[in-house]
């Protein structure tokens, strides 16, 4: 029973991500190109990096890396609260 | 753990690795990388550090180097110069960017060109600010562990 249904699982996640990958698009073709034009173009204007990609992480998408680092810092607060047991020996 | 390989290793490879590091950091708006990839390997250059010397020796150095205030001033800079922006615009606008800023406020050639490091507004001084926030994040996660591990086999 158990090993049936398991297969049926598999045979059906397969067809799903076959269909998904026949669905694609065709490499370096997306369906909007406007946005990326608008960076590639104005990148060196407005935000004054030859990185296009710090450009976007820290400048358009700024947001997005205030979420990260709040991550990262919820992450090492963690493993801190976690792992501390005596208040002398651990320090961080 | 410390054995001789790893300590020659550790002296001639953990200053190349910092400069790296550093050099990804400053360097983030010019060449691929930035404050995160730069913290990371800047990170692992200490963590690299911390396995290959001696308990004690790193307890006593690493109680003088304030981490979490690093970790602090990090995202309190982050956060600072995003405000910046609302000198008269949004969250996060580039307000040093081609403005005569003597510090990473000189003005970008558009096109092709050789890459000037006083360039790139704040997006170079949150590179800095999110360099240190992840190189002390990083290293105080390493150094626990450390820690954790070293007083747990003396414990037992």
């Amino acid at each position: 029973m158990r090993t049936s249904l398991g297969l049926l699982a598999f045979i059906g996640f397969t067809l799903f991500l076959l269909a998904a990958m026949i669905s694609l698009r065709p490499f370096g073709e997306p369906p909007h190109r406007e946005m990326d034009d608008w960076f590639i173009t104005h990148a060196q204007i407005e935000a004054s990096a030859n990185n296009v990609v710090t450009s976007i992480v820290f400048d358009y998408r700024g947001f997005d890396t205030l979420g990260e680092a709040t991550v990262l810092f919820t992450a090492v607060s963690g493993v801190l609260m976690v792992l501390r047991r005596h208040k002398k020996e651990v320090k961080g | 753990m410390t054995t001789t390989i790893i300590k020659t290793t550790t002296k001639i490879l953990t200053p190349l690795i910092l400069v790296f590091g550093s050099y990804i950091i400053l360097h983030g708006h010019l060449t691929p990388g930035g404050g995160f990839q730069g913290g990371a390997v800047f990170a692992s250059g200490l963590a690299l550090l911390i396995v290959a010397n001696k308990y004690e020796t790193i307890k006593t150095l690493f109680e003088k180097v304030p981490l979490s205030v690093f970790e602090s001033i990090g995202a309190l800079g982050f956060l600072g110069m995003a405000c910046l922006g609302f000198a008269g615009y949004t969250f996060f606008k580039n307000v040093i960017a081609n403005s005569g800023f003597p510090i990473f406020g000189g003005k970008t050639p558009v096109g092709i060109n050789p890459g000037y490091l006083n360039t790139g507004g704040t997006l170079s001084y949150m590179n800095i600010f999110v360099g240190i926030k992840v190189l002390a994040g990083l290293t105080s996660i390493v150094l626990i562990f450390f820690l954790i591990m070293r007083r747990e086999r003396d414990e037992w």
